[in-house]
Order: structure tokens, then C-alpha cells, then sequence
């Protein structure tokens, strides 16, 4: 089997996020990036089920500009066998950028999709449900535990209520959640190596797809700072401000 | 110069960091208070480098290290000298002096270093010969195929009692213009070498954890192949690969300043006095300013020096700049963070009290102070005496 992961490059989740000073967006501009940490455990556990004997090809695949590549060698270097960037300079929505992988996804002939549950940046939580609506897959959202047995898999799953265990039939649409695997250190040998490894360059053009964005930025603002809070002196006191100060309880 | 991590760069210095922060950082408080660091924590620490690659990063790939350009180590030096030099010691970068070692030395010294079979301690520090190396006592006496070896060594530095030392002694004197001066030759002495003795050293205010060994010889006999490189060329030779040891110190200097800014800064911000942050006064914002600045300084000599190297044209005082000026710096930074946490900084329990007694240590080894500033000026004059 092939395991399509797909991973975004998305601001650090260590550097504070500035909004442009005409308030049209996050300013990105010399910013640190990173791979989005919950497409990090979609690549972890890419990783285990092909040490696991269960796949034995990994691709990764991004959609974006020209720094994407460098997300795409982190995850050469973290395992992946190769990486395929559909380059645009565009921010695609989540519909859009789920018609790319379809694509990827088809032509590739993989048996599994993993991504994470959803990106640090904009918290769409989109792609993986419309990719496997796409492709007429089973979708297993918010995994936290993945069993694959021929063509039925067993899933954990993390929702408000706890764990919900599934199965699903292969092949599916898997997304990750935080608890799935802890992902590994990048080992130093595996940096050098992941220059060698191939990385394909599709220009998102040459797809002939409608990638059309359907919604209008009107305004990003950074949320209210937070007023200081109080300590208060016992559970009594605790309860009484709750009560009738914040009116929670 | 183009200074910017490159994206391999990056993700090094991220899975040194993610290391750092899991696998030796958790330990740092408890290391430095006992002064040692446990046997288990050490081979964890060891067994796990050398999984991920980190071991011996400094050597060529051809021998099992990690091949990484001078500019590559900078930033791994960097990275690791945020926390105590007694655990990341436990992952190994071999003296590069070894690369000098011929024929049988190969399989029974450097590839050993390589794979963390054995560990060398680099022994040329004496209780009389400090910065004044040439008034080395420990000699070598020609006898036959052998020599006899006779001195002692005192500083020589290394997290565990190491398997052999890199031993410098004289063997011979040259006359110069100048008079008399001492030929060195380098050895490579196995522990249990008849006439070896080592001992741990005193306790020390800096790096706790990281101890200094006393080795000590007497009548003791080793064979001539045990020469590393040529006899009386132990100077040439150390010359040739100890040049980026002051580089070295450097940058671990500016990842200790890089911690202090951010302890600095955050406290800065969090901390109030009289109805608000204590960095809306210039009296903190200005320290935190400086050394920012004293910080971007010290790591653009140390990438100076480190593409220099790597281009193969890193001169001595390049090297002595990037030293003198970031040993200084962590030492100013480290003071005046604790300025800006008061009392707090002094207290066990923040790791600012022990960046500042390590930071100490930076100005004094690899060379004081006083001798790169000897270096530069030298450098300096040189150009214009006849």
C-alpha cells in the first residue's frame, strides 16, 4: 500500500502571530514556519505502519509556494520516500486545496490519506472530511489510535464526549489527532539524506482544476488582551465570584 | 555573507533543540547540584545520540561522523551549550585531533571515538604551563623503540574517566634564534598503561557536572608507534586541528545569552513594580537592549570565523575575536539578568544563577581572555614590524 500524507506549512506555534498593519491578514513576511504539528502525526504514523509492514511507500505532498519545499524536506528527512509540491502562490480554501490531493491522490494510486485533524493557522478542519467526500472514501476524523487489517481498519477516535472506536473500510481518509504518536526527532543522517530523495513540482495550473476561492477576507484584528486575573483567598470566595461577579454558575 | 539558516540547517538545529529540551535540560538542576551526572543518564544520553546521528557530528562521514561544515557545528555548539556542558558532553565530539592518527591507530583510537566505544581526554594543560605552554614539564625520554614518560597534567576535561589520553610532552629541544625552544610530541596513552595514573580533579564553581581529570606519569613506557603524527611536531599538529575550539566556546556562549535574553525578557514583561511591567522602565529595557545587541554581535563573529574555516582561511584571530567578545558578552548578560530578576536570580531554583557561574568558566578556557587579546594585538603589530 501507499499512504499519501498531506502536511501545510504554517507560522511556528512558538512565534507570536502579528496581523498586517492594513488588517488584511497574519504577516508572514520574514516569519518562522514550520510543518503544522498535527500533520506531523500523520507523518509519524505514516511512518510506523510502513515500519510496521503495513505500507511501503510514504509520499508527502504540500500545495504552496516556493518555501513549501522546505516543509516537504523536513519530512524527506522525518522518512518520507519522496514529496510531490503542487506550486501556487495563492491561499487556497480548504475545498480547493481537498480537489489537489484528489488529484495527487489518484494519480499516486494510494490506499490511505492521512493529514492532520486540521492547521495551527486558520483551524479550517476541512480538508480531510472534503477529500474523502471527493473521492467517495471512508473518512476516520480526529484518530487517536489507527489499526489497519486488510481492508477494514479500526479506529479511535477523539470526540467532545471521549473515545468513540470505529471501523472503517479501506481504502479511507484518516486525519490525526494529538494524541495519535508522539513524532520522532529528525535524525542528523536523515537531513543529508532527504536532499538526495525526490521531490515532484506540479504547477497547480497545469491540473486544470477550479480552485476559485468562495470566500472574502474582511478583516483579520488580533483578539482583546486579557484583562489580569485575581487570586482569590478560598473556595468559598472562589465560588461566590463565579457566581456573581463572572455569572458562570 | 549570507548568515540565514539554510532549510537543512533548520531542521538540525530543531531536532537538537527538541533533544535538548527532552533528553538533557530535564536533569540540568539536579546534575549541577550533586555534581555528577548518574552512569545510567549518561549511557542514555549517549545511547540516544548516537541513534539520532548527533555523536561525533565534527568528523568526516567516510569514518561514521557526521560530516557537518564548520558553520553546521557552529550552530550545534550553539544549541547544546544552552544546557550543562556535563550532559551534552555525553554526546562526543572527538578531539579532531585524531584524524592525524595513522595505520593501526585508526581501528584501535579514532573509530572507536566515532562509534562511542572509547573516549580520549586532550591532555596538554599542566599546573606550571597554563597559557605559557612552553614551560611544560611532562617530557618523554628516548629509549631504545621506547619512551619514558614523566610529568603530570591537571585540568583535562571530560564528563566520564576516558580510555586513553592525547598527551603532550617534550621530547627534545631546538635551537632558535630566540634560544632554546621545547619539541612536543603528541602520544596516545591507553588508562591502563603502567606508570598512568588518573585522578579526578578539585570541584569547580563552573560546569559541575563536567569534570576535570588529573593525569599523572611516572617512568611510564609506551612503545613509538604510540606517537600521533611525527615526533616533535605535537604543536604543528595541535595547531593544525584545535583551531575551532575558541569558535566552539564562542558559540555555546551565544545559545547561553540567547537563554538569558529570553528568561530576561519574558521576566521583564511578566514582572510589576510600582503599577507596571518592569520592562516599561529603561533601567531593565535597556539591559535587555544591550544584550540583544552584545547577542547578534558575538553570533556574527562566530559565523565570521566558522565560514572563514570552512572556506579554509579562518585566521587566529578570527577565532580569538569571536571568543574574547562572546565570552564577555554571556558574562555582561548573565549579570544583568540577574539585575533584572533581583534576588530571584540568585536562587537555586532558576537556572540564571548557574548560566552565571558556567558563563564565568567561558573567559578562562580554550585561552583566557588576556590571551586572545594577545593573539589579535599580535596579529595587529605583525603587519607593520620589520
Amino acid at each position: 500500500m501507499k499512504i499519501l500524507v498531506c502536511v501545510k506549512r504554517v507560522l511556528d506555534p512558538q512565534v507570536k502571530a502579528r496581523v498586517k498593519a492594513d488588517g488584511s491578514g497574519v504577516d508572514l513576511a520574514n516569519a518562522k514556519m514550520t510543518m503544522n504539528p498535527f500533520c506531523e502525526n500523520a507523518l509519524e504514523e505514516a511512518l510506523r505502519l510502513r515500519e510496521a509492514g503495513a505500507a511501503e511507500e510514504i509520499i508527502v505532498a504540500s500545495v504552496g509556494g516556493g518555501k513549501t519545499e522546505e516543509t516537504l524536506r523536513h519530512g524527506l528527512a522525518m522518512g518520507a520516500d519522496r514529496a510531490i509540491q503542487v506550486v501556487t502562490e495563492e491561499a487556497l480554501e480548504p475545498l480547493a486545496i481537498a480537489k489537489v490531493l484528489k488529484n495527487v491522490a489518484e494519480q499516486e494510486e494510494v490506499g490511505l490519506v492521512l493529514a492532520g485533524k486540521q492547521a495551527i493557522d486558520d483551524d479550517s478542519n476541512q480538508t480531510a472530511q472534503m477529500l474523502s467526500a471527493l473521492l467517495g472514501w471512508s473518512q476516520a476524523t480526529f484518530c487517536s489510535d489507527i489499526k489497519i487489517e486488510g481492508d477494514k481498519a479500526t479506529i479511535i477516535r477523539e470526540v467532545d464526549a471521549g473515545l468513540e472506536t470505529i471501523e472503517v473500510k479501506m481504502p479511507s481518509v484518516m486525519s490525526a489527532d494529538l494524541r495519535l504518536n508522539e513524532p520522532r526527532y529528525v535524525k542528523l543522517p536523515d537531513v543529508m539524506k532527504a536532499k538526495r530523495k525526490p521531490m515532484d513540482k506540479i504547477e497547480l495550473g497545469s491540473l486544470g482544476l477550479d480552485t476559485t476561492n468562495r470566500m472574502t477576507t474582511l478583516q483579520v484584528e488580533e483578539p482583546e488582551g486579557r484583562a489580569a486575573g485575581v487570586i482569590v483567598n478560598s473556595v468559598g470566595e472562589l465560588v461566590e465570584k463565579l457566581r456573581n461577579e463572572a455569572k458562570v454558575i | 555573507m549570507n548568515y540565514n539558516l539554510t532549510a537543512e540547517q533548520d531542521m538540525i538545529v530543531r531536532s537538537l533543540r527538541a533533544f535538548r529540551e527532552q533528553e538533557l535540560e530535564p536533569y540540568e538542576a539536579e546534575v549541577d547540584r550533586s555534581g555528577e551526572v548518574p552512569d545510567e543518564l549518561g549511557r542514555q544520553i549517549k545511547r540516544k545520540a548516537l541513534e539520532m546521528g548527533f555523536y561525533a557530528p565534527n568528523l568526516p562521514e567516510e569514518i561514521g561522523g557526521g560530516g557537518l561544515d564548520y558553520k553546521t557545528l557552529a550552530l550545534f555548539e550553539r544549541e547544546l551549550g544552552k544546557t550543562s556542558y556535563g550532559l551534552h558532553g555525553y554526546i562526543h565530539r572527538p578531539s579532531e585531533i585524531l584524524l592525524a592518527c595513522s595505520g593501526d591507530q585508526i581501528e584501535q583510537y579514532l573509530r572507536p571515538c566515532v562509534s562511542g566505544e572509547k573516549k580520549e581526554v586532550f591532555a596538554l594543560t599542566e599546573p606550571g604551563a597554563g597559557s605559557d605552554i612552553l614551560a611544560m614539564a611532562t617530557n618523554a625520554k628516548r629509549d631504545g623503540d621506547d619512551f619514558i614518560i614523566n610529568g603530570s597534567k591537571h585540568f583535562i576535561s571530560s564528563p566520564v574517566i576516558p580510555d586513553f589520553a592525547i598527551l603532550f610532552a617534550w621530547t627534545g629541544v631546538q635551537q632558535t634564534k630566540r634560544g632554546e625552544r621545547k619539541l612536543v610530541t603528541a602520544f596516545l596513552i591507553d588508562r591502563d598503561t603502567p606508570g598512568f595514573t588518573i585522578e579526578r580533579g578539585p570541584r569547580c564553581a563552573a560546569q559541575r557536572a563536567y569534570h576535570t581529570w588529573q593525569l599523572s606519569f611516572h617512568q611510564c613506557r609506551v612503545h613509538q608507534d604510540q606517537i600521533l603524527g611525527d615526533e616533535g611536531q605535537g604543536f604543528e599538529l595541535a595547531d593544525k586541528w584545535l583551531k575551532m575550539g575558541r569558535v566552539w566556546v564562542a558559540a555555546a556562549a551565544c545559545g547561553k545569552m540567547e537563554r538569558l535574553l529570553e528568561l530576561a525578557t519574558r521576566y521583564a514583561t511578566e514582572r510589576k513594580q510600582f503599577g507596571q511591567a518592569i520592562g516599561k522602565f529603561q533601567g531593565t529595557s535597556f539591559k535587555l537592549a544591550d544584550i540583544a545587541t552584545d547577542l547578534q554581535a558575538a553570533d556574527l563573529l562566530v559565523m565570521h570565523a566558522a565560514d572563514k574555516a570552512d572556506q579554509g582561511i579562518m585566521e587566529p584571530d578570527d577565532a580569538a575575536k569571536a571568543k574574547l567578545f562572546a565570552s564577555e558578552a554571556v558574562g555582561r548578560a548573565a549579570d544583568s539578568t540577574i539585575q533584572i530578576y533581583g534576588g530571584m536570580g540568585l536562587m537555586e531554583e532558576l537556572p540564571i544563577e548557574r548560566l552565571w557561574r558556567d558563563a564565568r568558566l567561558d573567559r578562562i578556557w580554550d585561552g583566557t581572555s588576556e590571551i586572545q587579546r594577545h593573539i589579535i594585538s599580535r596579529s595587529l603589530l605583525r603587519q607593520y614590524e620589520s
